[in-house]
């Protein structure tokens, strides 16, 4: 079982720009923010106005975590999903907070294939979701290669989820580890719709964006209106490249999507997704890889635009950093980036690295590969770092703690 | 047997040398994955291949096939190959 150290230091924020907090109710419930690393993770817990930040960690020192997440229904349940540069991937497993943790007595695992047959192993466990607020315990796990995996019992054991694991349709959708991101092809953006616990979304890099209404029992692709990379025809699912899907919501028949080829909206019913960052300023692009929607307002929503052109540097276009907001579901952004260095930064935001709380006004988070955790406190007006020196930053979650 | 653990898995064994029996390196990790709950996943996959990071050594020669023979006076290594950085 692997041991988690740790130590708590407390932080004012990393720059010394001073920032004019809005008139609102103090919250009761503190931030708490979730730091997934390539070497291990943190948590970082604000006072009650986001201002100083306790850092606590770190935790699983020299592990890969590619996402860690606390459970919403509990307040205290912590997954962390877990591999090394050496050994197997695996689920961590706290229920107090992060004091102790328990490895997963069965993680994510493909089925064994029938002799003769070459079958696929997980190689990490790259997103988690816990399901439906009525259904404690049971929790989805995405996987690379792309893998949908289910627990019942709070992360202790998981079975493969539906059929898509070994569906030949699928399995020709989802490709080769050549066909996905240079660290493999990845299954992400679970969601479970609010209203109906058998409706679940999820995203495939590459391989598309797919709905099931039953349960996982039937699925049905969504990529409609979706374009792809110039030269390859958008009729074949593979091709797809959803980096991020978010559900609204205060409307969760909204849906906004960072594509490899643009940032999109969808209302359903209608199963076609309309391009609208082809709004976006045209010499910043519309290329990403986080896409954060409002908790409370489905117009509103925010990206971190990255320089998608020739090789796909994937950094802050010409070296300056920016988020872009929408306030009207993508018919207009606005450039946020008042306390970002002003030339000279190249700062890549990977798809889970980026998020926001639940309060109000809302505080947004996001990390950088180069080990900077940087917030706003008012929607995204004022940015500030809050932590630097990392290692590189993989996810940023942020949650609601008594 | 005895079997000589690397440090990214003493987590579980708290030791860096164990004993556990088998008549082939398969059987060998299950014995392990007994004593040990959790090991075996790590280094073996779920097709039963070897990850690709982890090399055993039987008497000093490396191992790479996971029904190799075994006899209860073999020493058995586990090691990490260098993956730093």
């Amino acid at each position: 079982m692997a041991r988690a150290t740790r130590k708590s230091v407390t932080r004012k924020p990393a720059t010394t720009a001073r920032v004019k907090r809005p008139a609102h109710r103090r919250p009761t419930r503190r931030v708490l923010v979730l730091v997934a690393t390539r070497k291990g993770a943190w948590l970082l817990h604000a006072d009650a106005a986001r201002k100083t930040w306790r850092v606590d960690g770190p935790y699983f020192l020299g592990h890969i975590i590619n996402h860690m997440v606390l459970d919403p229904r509990d307040g205290r349940t912590l997954l962390a999903a877990a591999k090394t540069g050496h050994l197997g991937p695996t689920i961590f497993r706290s229920t107090d907070l992060g004091r102790t943790w328990k490895e997963a007595t069965r993680p994510p695992a493909f089925a064994k294939a029938p002799e003769g047959e070459k079958g696929r192993a997980v190689d990490h466990t790259f997103w988690l979701t816990p399901c439906h607020a009525n259904e404690p315990n049971a929790w989805y796990a995405g996987t690379s290669p792309q893998g949908l995996f289910r627990s019942n019992d709070g992360g202790v054991t998981w079975d493969p989820f539906s059929v898509i694991n070994d569906d030949p349709q699928f399995r020709a959708w989802m490709g080769s580890v050549q066909d996905g991101t240079p660290d493999g092809p990845k299954m992400h953006s679970i969601i479970v719709d609010p209203r109906d616990p058998a409706h679940l979304y999820f995203g495939m890099s590459g391989g598309g964006i797919h709905e099931t209404r039953d349960r996982g029992r039937t699925w049905t692709s969504l990529v409609q209106g979706m374009e792809v990379v110039e030269g390859f025809d958008a009729a074949n699912m593979a091709v797809h490249d959803p980096h991020c899907v978010r559900l609204c919501p205060s409307n969760p028949d909204r849906l906004y999507q960072q594509n490899h080829c643009g940032i999109y909206r969808i209302d359903r019913p209608s199963n076609e997704w309309t391009r609208i960052g082809k709004n976006m300023p045209k010499q910043v692009g519309d290329v990403g890889f986080p896409m954060v929607v409002h908790p409370r307002d489905a117009d509103t929503a925010w990206v971190l635009p990255m320089d998608g052109q020739t090789v796909w540097p994937r950094t802050s276009p010409e070296g300056k950093p920016s988020v872009y907001v929408t306030r009207n579901g993508g018919k207009r952004w606005q450039r946020l980036d008042a306390g970002f260095p002003k030339s000279q930064a190249w700062w890549t935001v990977k798809r889970q690295a980026m998020t926001s709380d639940a309060q109000n006004p809302v505080g947004l988070y996001f990390g950088t590969t180069g080990g900077e955790l940087w917030m706003s406190r008012d929607e995204g007006k004022r940015w500030t770092c809050i932590a630097r020196n990392l290692p590189e930053i993989y996810a940023v979650e942020a949650a609601e703690v008594h | 047997m005895k079997v000589l653990i690397p440090s990214p898995l003493r987590s579980y064994t708290n030791a860096k040398e164990v004993e556990a029996n088998g008549a082939t390196l398969t059987e060998l990790l299950a014995d392990l994955d007994r004593q040990y709950p959790g090991l075996r996943f790590r280094v073996i996959d779920e097709q039963d291949r070897m990850r690709g990071h982890m090399r055993f050594f039987v008497n000093g020669e490396q191992a790479f096939d996971m029904m190799c023979s075994l006899r209860p006076t073999d020493a058995v290594q586990i090691v990490q190959a260098l993956s730093g950085g």
